[in-house]
């Protein structure tokens, strides 16, 4: 199956990536690949197969609703390019 | 490892000496290699002088004063922690990842940061932002990926172990390819927490060593129960070193008939059937196993890995850390620029072919569909297990690879894990372990265990190391 430039436009804009025309061009015929490489699996039978949820069935692990972590808000947004008295800044959302 | 700890001891020399010439070397050598993203010289001497003084004081750990590298996927607190991309290029961690933790409480002098496939997504090292690496058997060929950095590194001799992550194979291939021995130990075993999350349902910590013994002193350190981690298994950990010296004697070894359909290189094959052929002779029984939907691996593994790289990538957004574009006019227009500019193409492919098989109107007849052919890949697995105690075989379809050779072409790339990942498929623990050459170039052994088995891999390939000698090989400008 051969997907369309619309169609991967839409996926760049779902997966919130900027691409260039050249990449545009190159993620058509390489996706493409990729989904009929990956296609194979609609000949398996998996009649009554459950989806695997986990490699070792385990569930999810719970613990007490308790406080275990410290604010140490400055040394993470060290790594942050833009913040002002604690907060992160990003472009103007609303006009 | 055992050497160099015999040489501490006796005091022939100390660890501020050892780190101090290790560090000369990779200073002299890795320009032609490339396998460092950042060199800790400061840190290394520092964790040295320590670790001489415990060891004075008869305190030292496990790995006291003896030096390792760890993949820069391990997040280290205080040093770059680029995963190989241009996106974390920029970033500083602000805490050490269990692993690291673990390995610095132990005494390990940590020389710095090993190169890797960007975000661990390749299997040549190729797609890092730093450049590729070369394979020290030939510089022309790559050493494998993602963990190419850490094997190259170790084939070298810049350091006797390198922590590793291993998603379909980034463990296994490389160690193949360089000629190391390299473990992926049971999904779970070993905390995930602060590894950079690719594929989070596959993912493993594991290492690259040269001997069997080293991995399994490596992996005692690294495995363990850690609540970070909410997939960490709380299952006792063995100690590793200790059933190493048992013979192999009626170990059952399967061996899968469909590895040696093609795809496999001819001249591979024969150095794989010598290998069993040396196990038998040690006293293990071949039986043979089947795999029949080995083929379906690869195929759902490049669903479920991707779809989930999609949504672990998402975090990237320009805001909290890592790259983010200038002069960007909105919110959306933020977010694609500095992940368009961030993510290599590799990259950007998987995270778009994840999006797509988790969109509406396709996440039945791909992603559901996937997991439930992993169930069938993973009762294959079972069953086999039913008879055999390790399955052997190859643990790539060909020796190394010419740099350039495969990176236009993602199928054949993605066909190179073929072997390794029904393991992180199925969650078992697996390894590689050197087994001859083919033109001069390594050939790995692959050996695939059941669910926490890995004390037998590490014996089975422990007592073929005792009877071989392919793992004492040296690349010739690196002797």
């Amino acid at each position: 199956m051969s997907l369309s430039k619309d169609q991967v436009q839409h996926i760049a804009m779902l997966a919130r990536l900027e691409l260039t025309e050249d990449e545009y061009a190159e993620s058509v015929l390489k996706l493409s690949k990729i989904v009929d490489f990956v296609d194979q699996l609609s000949q398996a039978d998996t009649t009554d197969v459950v989806p695997m949820a986990h490699p070792l069935d385990a569930a999810q692990r719970l613990r007490p609703d308790a406080v275990t972590e410290v604010v140490e808000r400055d040394r993470f947004q060290e790594n942050a390019a833009s913040v002002a008295d604690g907060l992160y800044l990003v472009p103007k959302v609303i006009e | 490892m055992t050497e160099l700890e015999a040489g501490l001891d006796a005091g022939e020399f100390s660890s501020v000496e050892l780190t101090r010439a290790l560090l000369e070397r990779i200073g002299e050598l890795d320009a032609t290699l490339n396998t460092f993203v950042t060199v800790t010289a400061d840190e290394a001497l520092a964790a040295a002088e320590r670790a001489d003084k415990a060891r004075a004081a008869g305190t030292g750990g496990v790995l006291n004063g003896l030096p390792i590298i760890h993949k820069d996927i391990f997040c280290t607190r205080g040093v770059k922690t680029s995963c190989g991309s241009r996106m974390l290029d920029n970033f500083i961690s602000p805490y050490d990842a269990a692993v690291v933790e673990k390995m610095a409480d132990a005494g390990a002098v940590v020389l710095g940061k090993s190169n890797m496939d960007e975000f661990a997504m390749g299997s040549s090292n190729e797609t890092s932002y730093y450049g590729a690496v070369s394979n020290p058997w030939d510089l022309e060929c790559s050493p494998g990926g993602s963990s190419g950095g850490s094997a190259a590194a170790v084939a070298a001799r810049f350091a006797p172990a390198a922590t590793g992550t291993d998603t379909g194979g980034s463990i296994r291939q490389p160690a193949a390819l360089t000629g190391t021995v390299g473990i992926k130990p049971t999904y779970g075993r070993v905390s995930r927490y602060g590894m950079i999350a690719f594929a989070s349902s596959l993912d493993q910590a594991g290492v690259i060593t040269r001997t069997a013994e080293d991995a399994a002193r490596m992996l005692g350190v690294m495995a363990g129960f850690d609540e970070r981690d909410s997939t960490s298994i709380d299952h006792p950990v063995p100690d590793y070193r200790a059933g190493l010296g048992e013979s192999i004697e009626g170990l059952r070894v399967g061996v899968v008939r469909q590895h040696f359909d093609e795809g496999l290189d001819a001249r591979c094959a024969d150095r794989i059937r010598e290998a069993i052929a040396e196990l038998e002779s040690l006293g293990a029984k071949a039986v043979e196993v089947d795999l029949p939907n080995l083929d379906l691996s690869v195929p759902t593994y490049y669903v479920v890995a991707p779809a989930e790289c999609s949504s672990n990538l998402s975090r990237f957004d320009g805001v909290r850390f890592g790259h983010r574009a200038e002069n960007a006019k909105d919110l959306p227009d933020l977010y694609c620029r500095s992940r368009g500019e961030g993510f290599g193409d590799e990259v950007k492919r998987r995270i778009m072919t994840g999006t797509y098989v988790l969109s509406a109107g396709y996440y039945d007849a791909y992603y559901l569909k996937a997991q439930q052919v992993r169930h069938l890949i993973a009762d294959d697995f079972k069953k086999a297990f039913a008879n055999v105690d390790v399955i052997a075989g190859p643990t790539a379809p060909t020796p190394a690879f010419k740099l350039g050779d495969k990176i236009d072409d993602p199928i054949t790339m993605y066909l190179n894990d073929i072997y390794t990942i029904g393991a992180n498929l199925a969650g078992l623990p697996a390894m590689s372990v050197p087994c001859g050459f083919v033109d001069d170039l390594p050939v790995g052994l692959h050996l695939v265990g059941a669910h926490f088995e890995e004390q037998t891999l590490l014996r089975c390939a422990h007592q073929y190391q005792q009877a071989t000698d392919w793992h004492t090989a040296c690349p010739e400008r690196f002797r």
